[in-house]
């Protein structure tokens, strides 16, 4: 079909496995090929569209905090792309497109507007922190790095502390593909980042104290 | 370089953003900075769990399911190729049924246009009637062993027509009589066939349109009659009648 930048191929071999297990609804996405000539645009989206199905879920939950609201979003991004997938530019990096698509619905709902309003100014002292180091590297290393921890400390999060972590370590997008996501400069992205990781840091290291 | 500016680019290094040149520089400040390196190894531990932890919600299968099939391209239901097939059915049925008609008329059309061409030939023949009487009780007889079956004529007494005679015809490799009669100038042929000779044919009076003969056919105990001439439609009607009559 198309040779469109995905990111990384991880997520591919990933649906395959999961189609390789039987599943069969997965597998439907298989059959799409070979059905009439209008369909086509439904067909490649389908086929680009899916795969990223269960990881666009996982954010938007992420990002709503909640089942039916991520449904309604995801839901809804895809009728989203769908509808202005002729205008999507071929070559360009579908992934970011989609979770951009993604994360401007959740921005205009209901409980988006909520959160981005209790987003932390970008420019707010960030000098003081950096050179605090409140516990020692020996501590962390002996004190392995439960997942629940870290999801509880992801949930305290402001929103956009929230999907920039998930979006640079588990999406795993260079700071280019989050810079296209998020719609921000690249530079915005590495401060922000940077930023979002101390937040995490405090929260996690406050859990462990207490 | 301080530490503290190493430390800013820390991040970009973990995360495989720094540019080669600072990459090595930096590699080199790891080896030799202590604090440095428990810094890197505290931001990846972080990175590991946010990794670790990112993997949280699965969708549903129901909600996958209707995704799905709302990206899927509309198919045509199966209640509607059913209507299709039915569609499609009963115009083969029609199409068979008009062509069978259409032949059925084509093969009536032939074997009247056959009938009426041997009419024509006695009319232009030197020596019309093999058997010429008109005594019915003579010309009768003379078919007997000639044509496989038998028939009965009508007595022409007090009737404006007289009988000339008789032949034996054939429609379709079988033989019949053909009777010649005469009212006033006109001449009229009487064909009797059996009915298996024209079997099939199923012929009728309006397939003699445009011949300019007027035709009268029917079937009586297995034989088919016509009745051919260019006398007034009355007179054919009359002969007819007589000859059913007489059957």
């Amino acid at each position: 079909m198309h040779t469109l930048e995905t990111g990384s191929g991880r997520i591919y071999s990933r649906e395959k496995n999961i189609a390789a297990r039987g599943n069969k609804t997965r597998r439907c996405r298989f059959t799409l090929v070979g059905v009439p000539e209008k369909s086509v645009t439904t067909e490649s989206f389908a086929e680009l569209a899916l795969p990223l199905l269960d990881r666009l879920y996982n954010f938007a939950q992420w990002l709503t905090q909640d089942r039916g609201e991520a449904e309604d979003l995801v839901q809804e991004t895809y009728a989203k792309a769908l509808r202005g997938f002729a205008s999507f530019q071929r070559g360009t990096n579908f992934r970011a497109w989609m979770y951009q698509i993604l994360r401007n619905t959740f921005l205009t709902s209901r409980t988006g507007l909520k959160a981005a309003a209790m987003v932390p100014i970008d420019s707010a002292g960030d000098e003081e922190t950096l050179a605090v180091t409140e516990s020692t590297p020996e501590s962390i290393l002996l004190e392995r790095l439960d997942r629940e921890r870290v999801q509880r400390a992801l949930d305290a999060l402001p929103v956009q502390h929230r999907e920039i972590l998930l979006l640079a370590e588990f999406e795993e997008m260079s700071y280019q593909e989050i810079a296209s996501t998020l719609g921000v400069p690249v530079g915005t992205v590495m401060s922000r980042l940077s930023r979002a990781r101390r937040a995490l840091k405090t929260i996690v290291q406050g859990a462990q104290r207490s | 370089m301080a530490c503290r500016a190493w430390a800013e680019k820390l991040d970009a290094y973990l995360d495989g953003e720094l540019s080669t040149s600072d990459e090595r520089l930096l590699r080199d400040h790891l080896r030799v900075c202590s604090s440095c390196a428990a810094d890197s190894i505290d931001r990846l531990q972080m990175k590991r769990g946010v990794h670790n932890a990112g993997q949280r919600f699965q969708p549903d299968p129901e909600f996958r399911r209707r995704l799905q099939s709302s990206l899927a391209p509309q198919r045509p239901s199966r209640r509607f190729w059913q209507w299709v097939l039915a569609l499609a059915g009963l115009l083969v049925v029609a199409g068979v049924l008009i062509a069978g008609r259409q032949y059925d008329r084509t093969g009536r059309r032939q074997l009247t246009s056959e009938v009426v061409d041997m009419h024509i030939a006695t009319l232009a023949s030197a020596n019309p009637v093999d058997v010429v009487s008109t005594d019915r009780h003579t010309v009768k007889p003379w078919f007997a062993g000639k044509i496989p079956f038998t028939f009965n004529l009508p007595e022409l007494e007090g009737t404006p027509f007289t009988l000339a005679g008789g032949r034996v015809a054939y429609l379709r490799q079988s033989p019949g009589a053909e009777l010649i009669f005469r009212v006033r100038q006109h001449q009229i042929s009487a064909f009797i066939f059996q009915e298996r000779a024209v079997e099939g044919s199923n012929p009728g009076e309006r397939d003699a349109a445009g011949l300019s003969f007027g035709v009268r056919t029917w079937s009586r105990n297995g034989l088919r009659y016509f009745v051919i001439g260019d006398a007034s439609p009355q007179d054919l009607d009359q002969l007819s009648e007589l000859l059913k009559a007489a059957a």
